[in-house]
């Protein structure tokens, strides 16, 4: 009996422990950008303060408040590029690979499989290995710098995500539904768009924001694809904590718009995460 | 009447020849635009290679000339090439190793039914959704010299100057630790999925049996959830040898060349040093390593992926 309690008690303390490992520096982060210079700068660190909006307002404006004067940024650009760079990167992907997953998924053919695998590999490729190349040839052909390129190059992380998830959702949806509608008389088109696809639009879905949520956290791309104009958060902000001048708590603040969107959207779409994560092989 | 008949017939027969030579085309035409896409990224990698043969220099451009493998030659016999290599395997070794501990421990931990168990798993999600380089930065924010609370707290137990990043002695330390906190729960996850995907009957039957714990753990459960632990643990092999973003994000490589680890040596070279062939050569050995890495991964990952869908 004693024994049971103690270890209760040593569960009960693990957990503790994990839940404050993983969680602290988000609520830390949150904390500190609700605060004054002058209050993060205040020795012991003291979760008590008057919190303020000043750091958000001054992000969002594009005019910071510094010692010596003010600052003009334009992080609000790199929050846009973000979300423009990511939902166009996704919504190319859905355009080129579910078609694709459902070919894979119902039709066994030469290349098929080949494809399949080499998409996959891109996946575990160093992605300096194709941005060395891509950095010159875009400089040569007025894609460095550019929306176009960097949606281009995001189908590295995009498409094979993509793909292999949906073909598993494909893969378990009995073709029988399919097979019965064709016989109806109807073409093949039709019964790709007006059965297929929406007996697997939960999966498709599922596999549409996780591929947002990998777009929106890639930093290496943009670094070497493009200048300020076009990158995203993850890039901006690191620009940002270099950058002389900012004070710490509009750092946080700019750290805290750059997870929010990911972070929603996965709490949103938990229940697919274990399978979008392991790119299939897994059910949650 | 039966004319018809046969006329219909002859018709049908013709239209489902149609559609059978249209059903052959069919699969290459879908998946067409998106092997377009994978030729696409096929060319840079190509011209990667070719690269990684030539003196290349972007500041000495007319001395540009085919070598073979001169690149190659030079890195292995120059020390900060072993550097890179000595810090990736110990980046990738000491990654994995400490999240395979942690994430099946707390995999282990959450095993049960619980509603606290499965709002924790849920919470765990949150570091693996912080993009790599942004978590770099907030733990950067927390180990600042001036007011970082760990800075403070590491302080108070008798490390007045830590240095965390900047300190060579704890910088890999440091990055090591980011990665834990971002990485763990990718484990953590798959494990508890794994762990609740196994068949209940040799458990009972131990349980009825009275076998102890430690038994039941390593005879049952350790053995039977070996395929995801493998499939876990290249996984994480395959993204830490090539990390990037965590270690550029939190010191750029330094102090020094403390973490120049391949990804950010390869990036150093190319875009410090305009040095594109010795860049390339490093990044072709770095693809050679996770290309043999992710044979043996893909093959792991297929027999899951047959067991999830009920075919295994």
């Amino acid at each position: 009996m004693n024994k049971a309690l103690l270890f209760k008690l040593l569960r009960a303390l693990a957990l503790i422990a994990v839940a404050l490992f993983f969680l602290f520096p988000i609520l830390w982060v949150f904390m500190m950008s609700f605060m004054t210079n002058v209050d993060i700068l205040r020795s012991p660190p003291s979760p008590i303060f008057t919190p303020t909006l000043d750091n958000y307002r001054g992000l969002l404006t594009g005019q910071l408040a510094t010692g010596t004067g003010t600052l003009t940024t334009d992080y609000t650009t790199n929050l846009f590029n973000s979300f423009v760079l990511s939902a166009s990167a996704v919504i190319l992907s859905l355009l080129l690979g579910v078609p694709a997953a459902y070919a894979f998924a119902r039709f066994k053919f030469r290349l098929g499989e080949d494809m399949a695998f080499t998409l996959l590999s891109f996946r575990f490729a160093p992605p300096i290995l194709v941005l060395l190349p891509l950095q010159l040839y875009f400089q040569e052909i007025g894609l460095y710098d550019t929306y176009v390129g960097l949606v281009w190059v995001y189908q590295l992380i995009t498409l094979p995500l993509i793909l292999w998830i949906v073909r598993g959702y494909f893969e378990d949806i009995s073709p029988d539904i399919e097979h019965a509608y064709r016989l109806d008389g109807h073409s093949w088109l039709k019964t790709f768009l007006k059965i297929a696809i929406p007996l697997a639009r939960p999966g498709i879905a599922a596999a549409g924001l996780l591929a947002f949520i990998f777009a929106w956290n890639n930093f290496v791309f943009a670094l070497i694809l493009g200048s300020s104009a076009v990158q995203p958060v993850t890039v901006g902000a690191l620009a940002f904590v270099t950058a002389s001048g900012i004070q710490y708590g509009v750092i946080a603040a700019a750290l805290v718009l750059s997870v929010v969107p990911t972070l929603t959207l996965a709490l949103y779409a938990q229940r697919y995460l274990v399978e979008g994560l392991s790119l299939g092989a897994v059910k949650g | 009447m039966s004319g018809t008949l046969i006329v219909n017939a002859a018709r049908g027969v013709a239209s489902t020849q149609r559609s059978r030579a249209r059903q052959r085309w069919l699969p290459y035409l879908l998946s067409l635009p998106a092997l377009l896409v994978c030729i696409g990224i096929l060319i840079p990698f190509f011209t990667a290679v070719w690269y990684s043969l030539e003196r290349y220099n972007l500041s000495f451009p007319d001395q540009r000339a085919f070598i073979w493998f001169g690149n190659y030659l030079n890195l292995f016999t120059d020390p900060a090439f072993w550097n890179t290599v000595r810090i990736s395997l110990a980046y990738t070794g000491l990654t994995v190793g400490v999240q395979l501990l942690f994430g099946l421990a707390i995999a282990l931990l959450l095993q049960r039914r619980h509603w606290i168990n499965d709002l924790m798993s849920v919470l765990l999600i949150l570091p693996l959704m912080v993009a790599p380089a942004i978590a770099s930065l907030m733990w950067k924010l927390m180990t600042n010299p001036n007011f970082g609370v760990l800075s403070y707290l590491v302080g108070r137990l008798g490390f007045p100057d830590f240095g965390w990043s900047s300190n060579p002695n704890s910088a890999l330390f440091t990055v090591v630790l980011v990665d834990t906190w971002v990485y763990t729960p990718f484990i953590t996850i798959l494990l508890l999925a794994g762990l609740r995907a196994l068949p209940r009957q040799p458990f009972e039957a131990a349980e009825l049996d009275g076998v102890p714990a430690s038994f039941v753990f390593f005879r049952i459960t350790l053995p039977m959830l070996m395929p995801y632990i493998l499939t876990a643990s290249l996984f994480r092999m395959l993204d830490s040898i090539q990390q990037f973003d965590i270690i550029y994000s939190m010191t750029q490589g330094g102090p020094g060349d403390t973490l120049t680890v391949f990804q950010v040596q390869a990036y150093l070279e190319a875009f410090s040093f305009s040095n594109i062939g010795r860049s390339a050569a490093l990044v072709m050995i770095l693809w050679a390593i996770t290309y043999a890495l992710s044979t043996v991964f893909i093959k792991q990952w297929l027999k899951l992926r047959a067991n999830a869908r009920g075919q295994g």
